[in-house]
Order: structure tokens, then C-alpha cells, then sequence
């Protein structure tokens, strides 16, 4: 059985503090994309340069770390139990050398537990796969783009949407417009289509973990993240809400079968600090990767 | 492109903001969120100081008067010299303090309030009337910011803990943003209905 506790602390200075270099460049084309002098452009122009501050100075990237999300794909005979100890020993290390703020507080006395675990947090996800290493994946999610996400039960009385594309894309629009920029504008949209309410928003989250620039395997929602994209960016809310040309950087859409009766459509807003890493190990041979 | 601000800052100074201006702060300023807005008006501002909260309240009253409170929780390093240091210290969503901020602003004669996500009708009344403006920093932006807090001068109710106590702390050229002016004007609302107007329009189609 591997120990990958100081791998997992790896993996977490690097999310906390080195933004990926896909999330990076849009912010940079987004920055040329604005008129000179504008709030906007001012706007990325600090983000930017607080990006660079954090890759040097080996700094949390924003202050909310967030809630850890891992997700791993263990090989066969690797155990879940071990994996999620080591896991939580990693966060603990993490919050000691100050790559992540202690951010777990009980849900009702908001006491905080001091090392970032706590009930179900961090939160982590399991799946076997058919290869011979272990891969981890680590979201940084913070809250104040978490409370931006929402979710939709087709037809809804809200507003008219019907239970096809043209439906899931009301949705995201009315998802994107309640935003504004309080969740750290210009952000990603990770979107889940069908399954029950946890599935949807999970399916979601999964979304937030593709490179920018990748294609939807199913042409029909690889036209709609498109078209969505440019629309969303039509409504002017801007960086952080001041108004310009670039709200979203991306819009992801996942689908899952869902029964008859339901049509849910989940929305996970995630901030321009955009904080997901990927990390491979095999024996010996550790790979980190800005996206899956 | 941006405008520089020094405090303390005169009236005159803030009438000629308007939403949308770029500001660079310098001076003393003081972070409160929560639990300071809600200390400040419940032991200062609706009934008479105790005699034991007097020498904050000096403090607050000297330091405020054309003066800047930030709404941030920052994450603070004791160094081994003893003197604290800011490594994070992003603005925190300031809508949590509409209820106290229009009798902050009057009560202590604060020129600007710094914080993220804007606020609203009773605070922006308050800016328009007391000549104030509201500040948006760069949200997630906490290393830079922390960059340009060039010393930690003073902490105050440390027992409300690290995020909730008041930093009395020098900041040279802080970047922020004007997105309520002191002319009734909110970039927040003007936005929010553009956006919507436009959303109507796509809608539509």
C-alpha cells in the first residue's frame, strides 16, 4: 500500500498557489479584450498580477481556500480506507504550512475545527479504474462562488423552460444573470444535466475539472457551452461585476440519464481563481496536470 | 488612470468620484466586518460609551474622521520579532453590514468603505448625504492586497479573533474601485439592470 500523504501536500500547494496556466491565459485575453483604462481592465490587470505574486511568494491565491474537493481513481487492491486517512493527514500537514486557511466550522456553533477536517470534509471521491496508478484531483472551491451555484427542476414556475436544450439554456442564463459578479467574476460554469439533485450538482462540479479549451464529446452541448459562453458574456456584468466584456471563461455541460419525472439543471459557479490540479502517481513517477 | 487618495480625505476629494473610477488608497485604515459593525453601533453610536471602551473609541473617532473601514478577515503571521504581518487580505462580501454602515459612516465621518459584492439603498443614502463612497476591492486578489499593507500599526479587540478584530493598519496605494459614488449613483444597480435588459433581449430571441 503507497503513502501519498506528502503528494497530496503537494498537490495542494500547487492548487492553492499556482493557478493553471489554461485559467491564466483566458484571464490574460479577457484583460486584452477590454478598453484601456476601464475598471474592467484594472480589475484583471490585479488579478493578474496577484496571480504571479502567489506563483512566487508560494502564497494562497485568494484567502478563501475554499473546500477541498478530491476526487481519486484508485487502481484494483488500493484501499479507499487508507487513501481517505492519508487524505485527511495531508489537509492537516497543508493547513500547518499555511497552503490552505483552517475553513472547517460546525454547521450549526460554526467552531472551527482549526485543520480543515471536520464531518465529511474534506470531501472525497472515490472510483476504481482499470489503470496501474492512482490519480488525484483536487478542487479548491470557494465560498462565495459555492453560494452562487443554483439548481433547476424543469418546468419551473420561475420562468418558462422546457425540458430539452432550449430549456437548460434559459436556465443557465437566468444562473448567470442572478450572479452578477459576487461570485468573483469572470468565472466557470460547470453544468449537470438530468439525474436526481445530488447527481445533477455533482456531474456539475466534475465539469469544472475539464481544460477550457476542450470539446464536448456530444456536438449538440458542445454547440450549446459555445453559444452559452458568448451569450453570457453579452450581458455585460464584466469582471467582478463592473461592468465589460468578459463574465464567464467557459461553460461546461455534463449530461447523466435522469428518471421520467425530473429534469433537473445544476449550475456550480467556480471563481476566476479557479484552483483545480490533477496529479498522477505511479511508484515513483509523480505528474501534475492542470486539468483531466 | 487611477486616482490617488491619501488619508484623511477631504469631502471635496470624494464628490469627485464617480462610479467606475479607479482609486489607489494610501494612510491608515481599519478592517471591521461582523462583529465590529455590530460592537460599533450597539457600544458607541446608540448608547453613551462605557468608560471602559473609551480609549478605542478615541482611537476609532480620531482615525475614522475622514477615514476608510475595509471589510476583510485577513489572515494574519506573527513574526518571530513579534510584529504581525498580512499574507492574505481579500475583501470579504460587505452586503452582511448594510444594517450598521449608514450610522458607522455619519456617527465617525468615514469618506469610504471598502469591501467586495456593493450595498445598498440605506448605505448608498448615506454616501450622498455624508459624502462618502463605497470601495470595490478585487476579490480573491488577497496576496496583492496583503502586498500593499506596508505595516500593521495597531490591533484592536483581538478576542473578537483574528478576522473579526479591528487592524488598525497603513496601506500604500491599495487598488480599488469606485462603485458607489457620493451622487446617489450605484454601478451595482446600473449593471444589474443593464444585464437584465440585455437578458430580456436574448430571451426573447
Amino acid at each position: 500500500m503507497p503513502d501519498i500523504t506528502e503528494r497530496v501536500v503537494e498537490l495542494i500547494k500547487s492548487a492553492s498557489t499556482d493557478l493553471s496556466p489554461d485559467i491564466e491565459q483566458a484571464l490574460m485575453a479577457a484583460k486584452a479584450a477590454e478598453a484601456p483604462g476601464t475598471a474592467a481592465e484594472g480589475a484583471l490587470q490585479t488579478i493578474l498580477e496577484n496571480v504571479r505574486m502567489s506563483r512566487t511568494t508560494g502564497r494562497p491565491i485568494c484567502q478563501d481556500t475554499g473546500t477541498p474537493l478530491f476526487y481519486v481513481w484508485n487502481p484494483e487492491g488500493v484501499s479507499q480506507r487508507e487513501l481517505l486517512k492519508q487524505i485527511r493527514a495531508a489537509v492537516r500537514i497543508a493547513t500547518e504550512r499555511a497552503y490552505l486557511r483552517p475553513n472547517a466550522v460546525a454547521a450549526l456553533s460554526g467552531k472551527n475545527s482549526g485543520d480543515n477536517t471536520g464531518i465529511d470534509f474534506p470531501t472525497v471521491h472515490f472510483e476504481e479504474w482499470g489503470h496501474d496508478y492512482i490519480q488525484v484531483g483536487l478542487l479548491l472551491k470557494g465560498g462565495g462562488s459555492e453560494n452562487c451555484g443554483a439548481q433547476y427542476s424543469i418546468p419551473s414556475a420561475e420562468f418558462e423552460a422546457s425540458r430539452d436544450l432550449k430549456g437548460v439554456r434559459k436556465a443557465v442564463l437566468d444562473a448567470a444573470h442572478k450572479a452578477q459578479g459576487f461570485g468573483c467574476s469572470p468565472g466557470i460554469l460547470g453544468v449537470g444535466v438530468g439525474g436526481d439533485r445530488v447527481t445533477s450538482m455533482l456531474k456539475a462540479k466534475e465539469q469544472l475539472f475539464r481544460p477550457l479549451a476542450d470539446t464536448n464529446a456530444s456536438s449538440e452541448l458542445d454547440a450549446l457551452e459555445k453559444q452559452l459562453q458568448r451569450e453570457i458574456n453579452e450581458l455585460g456584468i464584466g469582471p467582478m461585476g463592473f461592468g465589460g466584456k468578459t463574465t464567464v471563461l467557459g461553460v461546461k455541460i455534463g449530461e447523466l440519464h435522469r428518471v421520467p419525472a425530473s429534469f433537473f439543471v445544476s449550475i456550480a459557479y467556480m471563481c476566476w481563481a479557479d484552483r483545480r490540479k490533477v496529479m498522477t502517481i505511479k511508484e515513483g513517477n509523480v505528474a501534475l496536470l492542470a486539468a483531466r | 488612470m487611477s486616482t490617488r487618495l491619501t488619508i484623511p480625505i477631504s469631502e471635496k476629494d470624494i464628490r469627485a468620484l464617480h462610479i467606475g473610477d479607479q482609486v489607489l488608497l494610501s494612510g491608515t485604515i481599519f478592517t471591521g466586518r461582523d462583529a465590529a459593525h455590530k460592537y460599533m453601533v450597539e457600544t458607541f453610536i446608540k448608547n453613551k460609551c462605557p468608560s471602559g471602551e473609551r480609549a478605542l473609541y478615541d482611537v476609532l473617532k480620531t482615525g475614522l474622521k475622514g477615514g476608510v473601514i475595509y471589510h476583510c478577515g485577513p489572515v494574519v503571521r506573527k513574526r518571530e520579532d513579534g510584529e504581525y504581518q498580512f499574507v492574505a487580505a481579500g475583501p470579504t462580501t460587505s452586503i452582511r453590514e448594510e444594517p450598521y454602515q449608514a450610522a458607522v459612516i455619519e456617527h465617525f465621518g468615514l469618506r469610504g468603505v471598502i469591501g467586495k459584492g456593493g450595498m445598498s439603498e440605506k448605505t448608498l443614502a448615506a454616501c450622498q448625504k455624508h459624502g462618502a463612497v463605497y470601495l470595490h476591492a478585487i476579490g480573491g486578489a488577497a496576496t496583492l492586497i496583503a502586498g500593499s499593507v506596508k505595516q500593521v500599526v495597531a490591533v484592536h479587540k483581538l478576542d473578537f479573533g483574528v478576522p473579526e478584530a479591528f487592524w488598525q493598519i497603513r496601506v500604500e496605494d491599495f487598488p480599488c474601485v469606485v462603485t458607489m459614488d457620493a451622487h446617489g449613483q450605484s454601478l451595482h444597480e446600473k449593471v444589474a439592470a443593464d444585464s437584465k435588459r440585455k437578458l430580456a433581449a436574448l430571451l426573447g430571441k
